[in-house]
């Protein structure tokens, strides 16, 4: 057994759950204590920044605004690209990373629209306004919770793999459509300041903690990713165990 | 235009309740699981994958 994994590539050994498991037992302890380092330092680098001129203290709000919403984007581009995995390589783990996934993008988006409100209300004085961004970023929400329930709503995951991974790969349309919202339409929103042609319109001293604390919560998505990946799977290792005993059970041969 | 300090600890504080939440129910279900794996061991309950390996070998 051991001859035959060592002999696939290590990508391909990836696919193997319980290859996945040791892996991701390893990982684990150093992503996490990376992520409490790279987010301490950015949350110390965040509230050193000084206040901006027009902004006052509010530019706060950018650093962890951005990230959220930066990583709303992200994660639902990475269940994409897992739908993928399990339409067309039906890779074991696709379905796994899709489902654990999803309630972590919907936390993130929701967290992108709170601190977009609190940001609004003192700088726009408005709490929300239905302009294109926020009206995408909100579908956005919402599709998160529709894959969520879909996901829930079967007890056996080969059957809600096949839906989930066509209702994400739909729903991908919206991501363009979020990140180009600000440029097609009139928006409330400002426009893309960061990643756009030209390079950054930021000042180093809100960039490089933007940038650090960016890099922290992508680095809190991936850590907290593999941990609802390796639930799923104990989760879906249980069912079939408890499957195992039943059976077992039904045929008076308890072991 | 310096009275902006509640907004900020506001969106400060909603995001360390929500992702403290979020780590917090990724936890509990990390020990359910692994508890339910363990009482299922602990019963000698076996995956049929492994049961397979082990009549193999």
């Amino acid at each position: 057994m051991s001859d035959a994994v060592s002999k696939t590539g290590r990508w391909i050994d990836l696919a193997n759950p319980t290859r996945f498991l040791s892996l991701a037992g390893g990982i684990l302890p150093w992503l996490g204590g990376l992520t409490v380092l790279v987010l301490a330092i950015g949350f110390w680098m965040s509230m050193n920044a000084p206040d901006d001129y027009q902004q006052g203290s509010t530019v706060k709000i950018m650093f962890i605004h951005v990230p959220f919403a930066w990583l709303s984007m992200m994660c639902y581009t990475i269940m994409s690209v897992a739908a993928l995995g399990t339409l067309v390589w039906r890779h074991p783990l696709a379905d796994v990373s899709a489902k654990a996934a999803a309630p972590i993008g919907a936390v993130f988006t929701a967290l992108a629209l709170i601190t977009g409100s609190l940001w609004g209300k003192p700088m726009w004085g408005t709490w929300w306004v239905w302009d294109a961004r926020l009206i995408s970023v909100f579908v956005l929400f919402l599709m998160y919770l529709g894959i969520i329930a879909l996901t829930r709503a079967m007890d056996d995951p080969a059957k809600s793999a096949k839906a989930t991974a066509i209702l994400t790969l739909v729903g991908f349309i919206n991501i363009p459509i979020i990140k180009f919202s600000v440029d097609w339409w009139n928006t409330l929103h400002q426009p893309a300041s960061v990643l756009r042609m030209g390079g950054s319109t930021l000042d180093p001293s809100y960039l490089k903690p933007l940038l650090v604390m960016a890099i922290g919560f992508t680095l809190l998505f991936f850590t907290l990713h593999m941990m609802a990946m390796r639930n799923e799977i104990w989760r879906r290792r249980v069912t079939a165990m408890r499957r195992v005993a039943a059976r077992s059970a039904d045929r008076g041969t308890v072991s | 235009m310096m009275s902006h300090t509640g907004f900020v600890l506001a969106s400060y504080g909603a995001a360390i309740i929500v992702l403290a939440a979020l780590i917090g129910w990724i936890f509990i279900d990390q020990r359910s699981q692994r508890q339910a794996l363990q009482e299922l061991e602990s019963r000698g309950v076996r995956r049929r994958s492994e049961t397979k390996m082990d009549n193999a070998s």
